[in-house]
């Protein structure tokens, strides 16, 4: 692990995590800013995993990150996808007016 | 504290402040931009606790593109930001609230366990580096799981397409099939005009 303790590590993650979902409630309008907070909580595991794997020696949950960050990248592409063909159809983005399916 | 821990911290701090800015500034574009500073933070404290082939990942794939098709959308659509912010305020006491009693949370789980002595995991050889490890680990044991992660990728780009894809109609597009299948006496007619009749 070098000079960096494990608990460092968690410490961050979970602040970063917080920061996260904090963010969700915070931006409840914008769908953009939710997405960005998406990507901050999905970092915040990443870390995780990356700290126990360097800790435990273990190079599974490496490998395991790469497939969070796959997934990730997946997410946010059709997510903006989707944000962009509700613009197109509504010429707005707010989260209140999203109410096609009446749910 | 030794140099490779003051780093950290810097790392880590400006990690924290630009995660806070990404939540908290008033212009989405200023959003993006502080996300890509939390990712580079982030990919800095990869490399010192040596995992340094996620940290090239994190700065390729989020920095390099996902945070670019944020920048891309937050400047190409024409959104009234002004109208997102309101009612910031009203939801400020619900988020902190959530926020303080889920950091509570993280913090008495972080705060009583211990770690076991490491278990019969794959351990990491001595002498390679952390790429060709990782290499090794990928292409053998999890295959599969590989070739899963491909295919996510493949479905991603297939539906990001179909949903933007707009076919419009009444567009004069060139049709190079009906192009090649005219024939001369389809299109051109020879007429033999007099002089001084016209066609």
């Amino acid at each position: 692990m070098g000079a960096v303790p494990l608990g460092h590590y968690l410490t961050f993650a979970a602040t970063l995590f917080t920061i996260g979902v904090f963010g969700i409630f915070l931006n409840r309008k914008n769908v953009i800013v939710i997405l960005m907070s998406i990507e901050l909580i999905l970092l915040a595991v990443n870390v995780n995993f990356v700290a126990f794997s360097v800790a435990l020696g273990d190079l599974a949950g490496q490998i395991f990150a790469m497939f969070v960050l796959t997934v990730a990248a997946a997410e946010a592409a059709i997510g903006l996808a989707i944000v962009v063909v509700y613009f197109r159809n509504r010429g707005s983005i707010e989260v209140e007016d999203i109410n096609l399916m009446r749910g | 504290m030794t140099a490779e821990l003051f780093v950290w911290w810097m790392l880590a701090l400006v990690a924290i402040a630009s995660a806070v800015m990404v939540v908290s500034a008033k212009n989405p574009v200023h959003s993006v931009l502080f996300l890509i500073l939390c990712f580079f933070n982030t990919a800095g404290m990869f490399v010192l606790a040596g995992a340094e082939f996620l940290a090239m990942i994190l700065v390729v794939v989020y920095v390099g593109a996902v945070a670019v098709l944020f920048l891309f959308v937050v400047m190409m659509l024409d959104i009234n930001f002004v109208r997102l912010r309101e009612g910031f305020l009203n939801y400020l006491p619900v988020g902190a609230l959530v926020g303080l009693v889920l950091l509570a949370e993280l913090v008495l789980v972080g705060a009583t366990w211990a770690l076991k002595e490491p278990g019969p995991g794959v351990a990491v050889a001595e002498g390679i580096d952390n790429t060709r490890a990782l290499g090794r680990l990928l292409y053998t044991e999890h295959f599969v799981v590989f070739q899963i992660a491909g295919l996510i990728l493949l479905v991603a780009i297939v539906g990001a397409i179909a949903l933007t894809l707009r076919q419009r109609v009444g567009v004069k597009r060139q049709d190079v099939a009906r192009q090649v299948h005219r024939r001369p006496e389809e299109t051109v007619t020879l007429v033999r005009v007099e002089t001084g009749k016209g066609v």
